[in-house]
């Protein structure tokens, strides 16, 4: 908003997934849905990563959908 | 008639030509139920993320289908009776993609190349170097395999007459 920075303001960043040019949430590519989850193979939550909503519902489904196709593990250890 | 995106995982000590034997005969159950197989990826011997039935890899293989319900259902059902396939999972989409799917572009370093990936990805702008890089390489070690087993051979040859 204002191009002063304030003490604990942060810019809202926007959906990684709603642009015209964003990549679209598939099960099959794995380097994509590997950004989207912790170093323990958890899902990252949309308030970190900035995911709108409807877009990390995909995104979830999605790394499920990997993971019981053993694309992606369940958990990393 | 819907499309579909169907996935299955064969275990790993089954040849390549198994496994297209596999491939040849799940796309026969569908033709046989009115389906049609729109496109065949084979993603090759690939390292699964943890082992299912004491697997550690297993080869992959992706159908694009167009296929009525019960045809695909014949066909899982068939995948389930296996013992050779170890996961399959049958999802249905809103279209089928074109072109190479995206584990065909990035995991390309690894894999094997006997599916078709003539091909390479354009559409993204996420590594694009990397396709070619195993287009060129992967078909070296074949063409390089069989000239070196032919001329082993003819020397034998040439012996055993003279």
């Amino acid at each position: 908003m204002s191009t002063r920075p304030r003490p604990f303001f942060r810019r809202r960043k926007s959906c990684p997934f709603s642009s015209d040019t964003a990549p679209k949430i598939d099960y099959k590519d794995v380097k994509l849905l590997l950004r989207f989850t912790s170093e323990r193979g958890k899902i990252v939550p949309s308030r970190i990563t900035a995911v709108s909503a409807k877009k990390q519902r995909e995104l979830a489904r999605a790394i499920k959908r990997a993971r019981f196709l053993a694309l992606m593990p369940y958990v990393l250890e | 008639m819907a499309f579909y995106e169907n996935v299955f995982i064969v275990r790993q000590d089954v040849s390549n030509q198994q496994v297209e034997e596999l491939a040849t005969r799940f796309t026969e159950i569908l033709e046989s139920g009115g389906g049609k197989v729109e496109k065949t990826e084979f993603w090759g011997l690939r390292t699964m993320a943890y082992k299912i039935k004491k697997n550690r890899k297993g080869h992959y293989v992706m159908f694009n289908l167009d296929a009525p319900s019960p045809a695909v259902q014949e066909m899982e059902r068939n995948m389930m009776l296996s013992e050779d396939v170890i996961r399959h999972m049958t999802l249905r989409v809103d279209e089928l993609e074109e072109g190479p799917s995206a584990v065909m572009k990035f995991r390309g370093e690894r894999t094997r190349s006997y599916g078709d990936r003539s091909d390479s990805g354009d559409s993204t702008s996420r590594t694009p170097a990397a396709p070619p890089a195993v287009a060129s390489d992967a078909p070296a070690p074949a063409v390089s395999g069989e000239p070196t087993a032919a001329a082993s051979e003819t020397p034998v040859v040439e012996g055993d007459s003279a």
